[in-house]
């Protein structure tokens, strides 16, 4: 079985995290309860016409492969596997809403293309013109999860030698207003630092799209190994603990053996616990969390691989993103828990390469 | 690698039969299950024709028990059915003594309750329910929860209409890994007003059965379904003692790169594909019997997986039908109720005829099979082709 590295990054979040050569340098305030994308200049990587007709999530889907293709300095992939928990939402908002507001009359195909889940992987292939295989995972917060198994499988098996891998998400303000009337999202604004002191239920929601070159050759270009990915349909919070144990055994390592633990809390009240579980069972391994950054959505857990991957690659944590105040002069194994709302767990292990 | 996946169990629920004996009856006999929309209130009934289950969404909950308070969508109510009468066919007691996993496909999802409550939301806590069962990955959470699968591999997989085709590619190679002993592979989809707007805007719905493969092919009728099979490792077929309905032996997934919704004029994904399945099954082209087409009905479709059938067979063409005339084209869980029926084709040594088929397309001269045929087959090659340029091919054989 050969070895899998991520040898690329492209990341749009609610953080100007677009430019490669910088890491969350600058933090972008807020004081909400749904957070957008920073956005990079569109028409740089896109003609304006054609960027006009694009839902946002096919922008910055495209916009992050490409940043992750130049900086793997390759042109075509065997393979695009994206990861998406609701697709270009607002398209699939616009077409129904138009269906009920015109009754079913004077209707356009345009939103209900760009409302097929598959469309900003199918968008990517034609941009790049790649005949190659193409998936999307529409499973809740291991969509993007999925995508990386996926692609793991197929390069441990030397099926294939760069996969362009990734996770997006928009927001969409129908969406958005019927998932703060069941306490989905928090009733209250929330800063930065003060997301984990909140009281309340609900998380602070937020969009983005992380896309990588995953090869299972390395290049100078690369930043860390990706051991392993697993996830979990149900888990119950008793038994997490012991999962996380068997899942680091699996690979021969134990609690002791992590420089980093990656959690995905998001401030609810009702599920950070499984977070909190974690923290215990490594309270002597560095700790550190992103939701505060990124927002929560169905691929949020893809820009937490990306702050590993950056951490490995620069072998700096930054101040920000730390949960507990524990140090480490190296980041060499570092593993990634998330979970959505007590569902779809899933742990995936990175080592420096 | 080199092992074989076993499939020890099916389910399916669709417009011609709510099991798998009620479709074989339908198939052999040529009932189509085509019809004017009941369930759905549109102002397009007397525009098109669709493939409608017969059973109401109470009726189902009834069926699989559910509390009141459930928040099933109609894809999951249908979802459970199939994979429940799956797993009874595979004669599964106890999911947990092998690992099991769930791989489904849905492009609808619970979009058939959100464009039902969509302002309702806002106003009236009886129907926020349904919120969470909005995207695509909950009705194969709850198809996990009724099969009894906790703490393992459970996913779904949306290419438009390639989405089960590729669930059950998935299944296969997570088997041949090694990585799971058991998996239920498939696909639901139920019709929505969202799909019947959709597909009417793309002016590729027929306002009469559709007809696959005719020179006057009109478009597609939408047809609503799920279906789910049971496939198993060479370990477990072994240990229990399994009998074997058929083995995926190939499969191969492509993209078009070439439309957002319509396929290459020369089938290029498609090719790609059914060449790519022959390699993984190492088989040659002469070694297929039986094709069981993707064949939608639409101009584009046929015209394209015709030309790619003839570049990648030549001159000898097998038979070849599409069944989509009998069920409506179910989406999503298209490529699964055509894993149902290629299994049955091999089983029975069956082929089924191409419905409505009157007039030669013009383009070229190979002409779907159109009476019920009896024939020796050893194996079947399935296609399933969908928006975003998804292409994918299952090849299904009756020995290892």
């Amino acid at each position: 079985m050969k070895n899998v590295y991520i040898n690329s990054v492209g990341s749009i979040s609610a953080q100007k995290t677009f430019d490669n050569t910088e890491f969350l340098n600058e933090i972008t305030e807020y004081n909400d309860n749904v957070i957008f994308a920073v956005n990079p200049v569109y028409k740089d990587y896109i003609p304006p016409a054609a960027a006009r007709r694009m839902a946002k999530g096919i922008k910055m889907g495209i916009v992050t492969s490409k940043i992750a293709l130049k900086e793997a300095n390759i042109n075509q992939v065997d393979a695009i596997i994206t990861g998406t928990g609701m697709g270009c939402v607002r398209d699939s908002e616009k077409f129904v809403s138009a269906i009920i507001d015109n009754d079913e009359q004077y209707l356009t195909p345009t939103p209900f293309i760009q409302s097929t889940h598959n469309t900003v992987g199918g968008q990517i292939a034609l941009e790049l013109n790649c005949k190659g295989y193409n998936f999307t995972y529409v499973h809740s917060s291991i969509s993007f999860e999925s995508a990386v198994m996926d692609a793991l499988l197929q390069l441990q098996l030397d099926e294939a030698k760069h996969i362009l891998v990734g996770g997006v998400d928009e927001l969409g303000d129908h969406t958005t207003k019927i998932h703060k009337i069941i306490n989905h999202i928090k009733p209250e604004a929330i800063t930065p630092t003060n997301l984990l002191k909140s009281k309340t239920e609900g998380a602070v929601f937020g969009e983005g799209a992380n896309f990588f070159v995953l090869s299972n050759e390395k290049s100078n270009t690369s930043y860390a190994e990706i051991v392993s990915v697993k996830t979990y349909n149900t888990l119950k919070q008793e038994a997490l603990k012991q999962q996380a144990i068997a899942f680091l055994k699996e690979h021969d390592l134990s609690t002791n053996d992590l420089d980093l633990l990656i959690l995905g809390n998001n401030g609810d009240v009702n599920f950070d616990a499984y977070y909190h579980t974690l923290s215990e069972t490594f309270s002597k391994t560095p700790q550190a969390y992103y939701k505060h950054l990124s927002g929560e959505f169905n691929t949020a857990s893809s820009f937490g691989f990306w702050l590993a991957s950056k951490v490995i690659k620069t072998q700096s944590l930054p101040e920000i993103v730390r949960l507990n105040g524990l140090q480490t002069s190296q980041y060499k194994t570092v593993l990634l828990y998330n979970q959505y709302r007590g569902e779809n767990h899933s742990f995936t292990l990175l080592r420096q390469c | 690698m080199g092992k074989g996946v076993a499939i020890t169990g099916m389910g399916i629920i669709s417009a011609i039969g709510n099991n798998v004996a009620e479709n074989y009856q339908s198939l052999i006999n040529a009932q189509k299950g085509i019809s004017r929309v009941k369930k759905i209130n549109t102002n397009h009934v007397n525009d098109i024709m669709v493939g409608e289950i017969a059973f109401t969404n109470t009726e189902m909950e009834q069926q699989l028990q559910l509390p009141k308070t459930n928040n099933y969508s109609r894809t999951a109510l249908l979802g459970a059915l199939a994979a429940k009468e799956a797993f009874k066919n595979a004669r599964i007691k106890d999911v947990n003594q092998y690992k099991t996993g769930l791989i489904s496909a849905t492009s609808v999802g619970g979009m058939d309750m959100t464009e039902k409550y969509f302002y309702d939301y806002l106003e009236n806590p009886e129907t926020q329910k349904y919120i969470e069962g909005h995207h695509a990955g909950d009705s194969t959470q709850k198809i996990a929860e009724q099969l009894g699968i906790k703490e393992s591999l459970v996913t779904t997989i949306s290419t438009a209409c390639s989405s089960a085709a590729n669930a059950i590619m998935l299944g296969a190679r997570l088997i041949k890994a090694g990585k799971l002993d058991r998996v239920v592979v498939g696909g639901s989809d139920c019709l929505s007003k969202f799909t019947i707007n959709g597909f009417k805007t793309l002016m590729i719905l027929s306002d009469t059965y559709s007809t696959p493969f005719d020179d006057n092919r009109k478009g597609l009728n939408l047809g609503e379904a799920a279906a789910f099979l049971v496939l198993e490792s060479d370990k477990v077929v072994e240990a229990e003692n399994k009998p074997v309905l058929a083995y995926v032996k190939g499969y191969g997934n492509a993209n078009d790169a070439f439309h957002q919704t319509a396929s290459s004029d020369h089938g290029d994904g498609a090719t790609l594909a059914m060449e790519q399945a022959l390699k993984v099954a190492g088989y040659a082209p002469s070694d297929i019997d039986y094709i069981n087409a993707h064949g939608t009905a639409t101009g584009n479709n046929d015209l394209s997986e015709g030309r790619a059938i003839i570049r990648v067979f030549g001159n000898h063409v097998p038979d070849f039908s599409s069944t989509k005339a009998y069920t409506g084209h179910t989406l999503a869980a298209a490529g699964a109720i055509e894993a149902v029926y290629s299994v049955l084709a091999l089983q029975n040594n069956i082929i089924y005829p191409n419905l409505n088929f009157k007039t030669q397309m013009k383009e070229f001269n190979i002409t779907p099979q159109l009476t019920l045929k009896e024939k020796e087959l050893k194996t079947v090659l399935s296609n399933s082709l969908g928006f975003g340029g998804n292409c994918s091919t299952v090849i299904f054989s009756k020995e290892q």
